[in-house]
């Protein structure tokens, strides 16, 4: 089927799709993310179709195939989900795939060995939607991802892809924008400013050409949630973003994606030619007399192009350097004409929004923070991914419940919210509610979600440190404050995990924080003491351990370490030794060994080899 | 290599727009591991760009490298999650055994060893990137076995 002209014709193509499935047809899903990608998902994909190609015929078994987006469960890839009996297998290898067939396809028999089994408690669970780590999820900017395959137009449509813009084209342009408005969509890039408002005051600036974005940055080390949208779902982001174009009477759109993001370039690619076919992007989508298009930007690899003055400029093929903060983007945007820039995971909640309507979206969540939040939770956490929940959960839900605790039962410290302009929140505020205010309160930020869980082994001077290098390094290095205070701050920090920590470095530390928080240009530089205030804060005798005692209480910064082998846990199995580039282990087959501490370059060789945990840091 | 063609063909796959540097850069990159010097005079004279800011580009943009690499890219993730989980150990590891500092090349050309900020796959942290191949839960022991294997392919 060629271009779908009017409305009617959609929900006629979404019929004929739906008319030639069959319900009761058994499916295979195999995730075809990234992450399950680097495990092993291609050949596990490929024994499905050899064996469904087979034994199909013989057995008159009729089996559906299906790649789909990240489930946020990666670390157990390859995932593959079967429907209609809602199993999840984890690890699968291409070795499994005729068991799978044979037991679970044809007799509805659960392989054991393949679902999730919870380290803590050891309860055994087949049921996708049972297994602690989804369960306490509600979906909706990951509505559809895993349950369908990105690169099928069709499979978007059947889902009820695009019937939000079907709705919004009956709306008056302004009435879109008011829906916005009051479900309380706050932006979810990082500063969460109300996205209606935003809209609102965009549409306000007289200008024939206006702009919608999308940005794709995700510049965060350590979240990746747009990935995995824009993988795994590509089309709620398009239809999200041709609904604001249609509110604002905009014609043009830019995707800014980063371009270590390869499927999702791909797959974003591949979508936005099957919604230009189908007559929902380009001239007069569904016979409406709206034109609108979207292009693709691929971003260079620089953090502070997710800034979106500097990201307006990188798009029109400039140096991505921010301007002053004067000047609003709704107002000057890309080549100077009114710009909305929205985050990946704002677009894909705008249809649903659309569709269900600002008080069901408005009922989700808390008063200031209104529906779901997509996190990252990863670092020392059991069940590490990608999870959508309430805003206002707790620090403690997210960890214990959906986490399922911390990582070899260490003890848990902190979490890290905001990435590199966030900061990191003790243990015993973890009842706090996580929404834009309370983070932003306790001196740290939503960002754009990434929740990093820290346990005893992290060091809190070493994660400033590493913060400030990260923001050294992606400096743009136009203003003094940034360019300057920075690497100073990263000095300071040096010091102090080198030993060489005075009292004053910390006062130091705090009066370089005020300079860039007042004097920086853009937001890289004014958030950038978040990190070092907020663990200076909460964990202040940390640093006092660096500073007056010259000891690493975590067991992380080199200088103030070392490595020795407790003699009672030594099997002398010899390892170690193998495996030391310095040979500074000695010691006789099966007798505990020493570690000649003045040779030890500390590189922790052994200690991740030893199956004896018997390397210990002191 | 004068050869002009091999440039063209790859700008004549975008529109004659400043929009498109980037992405020719990029695509430059990807064909032969960086951004040749003749690429970018070539690109200045059909842009009709001035060479200093394609220069100006190529140094900002962290993707594109001035100078060449080797045969192979080693990309050590320095994002938070893999930074928790042990990336420090993995890149010192890399770069005692290869002799090579970050950003570097090995003398004999084999290995440019690099550091990524997240390659988006933190729930399988630490990650490593060989050439487009993606290793998780790498651990700093066996990072050479995975690099030599690498190597002999
Ligand atoms: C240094 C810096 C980096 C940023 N990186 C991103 C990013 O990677 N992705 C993103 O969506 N927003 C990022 N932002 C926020 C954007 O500037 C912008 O506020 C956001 O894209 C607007 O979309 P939203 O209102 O939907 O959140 C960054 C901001 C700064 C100051
Ligand atoms: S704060 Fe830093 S990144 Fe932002 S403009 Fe100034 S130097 Fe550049
Ligand atoms: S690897 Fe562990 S158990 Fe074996 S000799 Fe070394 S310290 Fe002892
Ligand atoms: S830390 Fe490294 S150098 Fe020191 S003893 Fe262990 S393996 Fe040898
Ligand atoms: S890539 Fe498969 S779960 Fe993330
Ligand atoms: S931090 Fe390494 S993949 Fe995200």
């Amino acid at each position: 089927m060629g271009a779908i002209n009017t409305i009617e014709q959609l929900e006629a193509y979404r019929q004929e799709i739906a008319a030639g499935i069959k319900a009761d047809l058994p499916t295979v899903l195999v995730c075809f993310g990234t992450g399950c990608q680097a495990n092993g998902a291609r050949p596990v994909a490929e024994a499905f179709s050899d064996i469904i190609e087979e034994q199909g015929l013989e057995l008159n078994v009729n089996i559906g195939i299906k790649t789909t987006g990240c489930h946020g469960y990666c670390e157990n890839g390859p995932l593959v989900a079967l429907q209609p009996q809602g199993i999840l297998y984890l690890k699968v290898k291409p070795e499994d795939v005729a068991e799978i067939v044979e037991k679970t396809i044809r007799s509805g028999e659960v392989i054991e060995r393949l679902i999730y089994q919870d380290k803590t408690t050891s309860d055994m669970v087949a049921e996708y939607s049972e297994i602690p780590f989804y369960k306490h999820q509600h979906r909706i900017a990951l509505r559809n991802i895993g349950a369908i395959d990105p690169t099928n137009i069709d499979d978007y449509i059947l889902a009820g892809g695009y019937s939000g813009l079907v709705k919004a084209l009956g709306m008056k342009p302004d009435d879109i924008i008011t829906e916005i408005e009051d479900s309380g969509l706050r932006g979810r890039g990082g500063g969460g400013f109300p996205t209606g408002t935003k809209w609102r005051s965009c549409v306000a600036v007289d200008s024939d050409v206006r702009y919608v974005m999308c940005n794709c940055d995700e510049g965060d080390p350590g979240a990746f949630m747009d990935r995995s949208i824009m993988e795994g779902d590509p089309h709620s982001v398009i239809e999200g973003m041709i609904i604001g174009a249609l509110a604002m009477g905009s014609h043009t759109g830019y995707v800014y994606i980063r371009d270590e993001y390869p499927l999702a370039v791909k797959n974003l690619t591949s979508a936005l030619e099957a919604a230009r076919e189908k007559g929902l992007l380009g001239e007069s989508i569904l016979g409406s007399g709206f034109d609108f298009d979207i292009k693709i930007s691929r971003g260079g690899g620089a953090f502070v192009c997710g800034e979106s003055s500097a990201l307006m400029r990188s798009v029109a093929g400039e140096v991505g350097e921010p301007r002053a903060k004067y000047i609003r983007s709704v107002e000057r945007g890309l080549y100077d004409k009114p710009t909305v820039l929205n985050n990946v995971e704002t677009w894909a909640n705008v249809p649903e929004i659309i569709m269900k309507g600002a008080e069901w979206y408005a009922g989700l969540g808390t008063e200031g923070s209104k529906g779901t939040k997509v996190f990252s939770l990863v670092g020392k956490v059991n069940n590490t991914g990608l999870v959508e929940v309430p805003m206002g959960i707790s620090i403690r839900e997210l960890v214990e419940n959906i986490g399922g605790g911390v990582l070899n039962g260490k003890k848990f410290k902190a979490v890290q919210t905001g990435g590199p302009s966030g900061g990191c929140i003790p243990e015993r505020l973890s009842d706090l509610p996580v929404d834009f205010d309370s983070l932003t309160e306790a001196g740290s930020m939503m960002g754009s979600g990434g929740i990093i869980v820290m346990d005893e082994e992290t060091c809190m001077v070493d994660v400033a440190k590493y913060f400030i290098n990260f923001l050294v390094e992606e400096s743009c290095g136009k203003c003094t404050p940034c360019r300057d205070g920075l690497p100073r701050m990263l000095d300071l920090l040096t010091d102090i995990t080198e030993g060489r920590g005075g009292e004053e470095h910390v006062a130091m530390l705090e009066e370089l924080c005020d300079l860039l928080t007042w004097g920086a240009l853009c937001g890289l530089g004014t958030s950038a003491a978040n990190p070092v205030l907020s663990t200076i804060k909460y964990f202040r005798d940390e640093y006092d351990a660096h500073i007056f005692d010259k000891k690493c209480p975590a067991g992380v910064c080199k200088e103030l370490i070392t490595y020795a082998i407790d003699p009672e846990a030594c099997t002398g199995c010899r390892l170690c030794a193998k495996n030391c580039p310095q040979e500074c282990i000695t010691g006789e087959r099966k007798e505990p060994h020493v570690i000649d501490t003045a040779e030890c370059i500390k590189c922790g060789l052994c200690r991740d080899v030893c199956t004896f945990d018997a390397v210990r840091i002191s | 290599m004068t050869d002009v063609t091999q440039f063209d063909s790859i700008i004549d796959r975008y529109e004659r727009s400043e929009e498109s540097l980037l992405a020719i850069l990029q695509d430059f990159q990807r064909e032969f591991h960086y951004v040749p010097e003749e690429g970018i005079r070539r690109l200045s004279e059909v842009m009709e760009v001035p060479e200093s800011k394609i220069y100006a580009m190529g140094t900002f943009y962290k993707a594109l490298s001035l100078t060449p690499r080797g045969r192979h890219t080693i990309k050590v993730c320095t994002g938070t999650a893999c930074h928790l989980k042990g990336a420090p150990q993995i890149l010192e590891t890399l770069e005692r055994e290869l002799e090579v500092k970050r950003n570097g090349t090995t003398t004999d050309g084999e290995f440019t060893l690099e550091c990524v900020n997240c390659v988006g796959a933190c729930a399988m942290a630490p990650l490593t990137v060989i050439d487009e191949e993606y290793h998780g839960q790498t651990r700093s022991s066996k990072i050479m076995d995975i690099v030599k294997k690498r190597a002999e392919s």
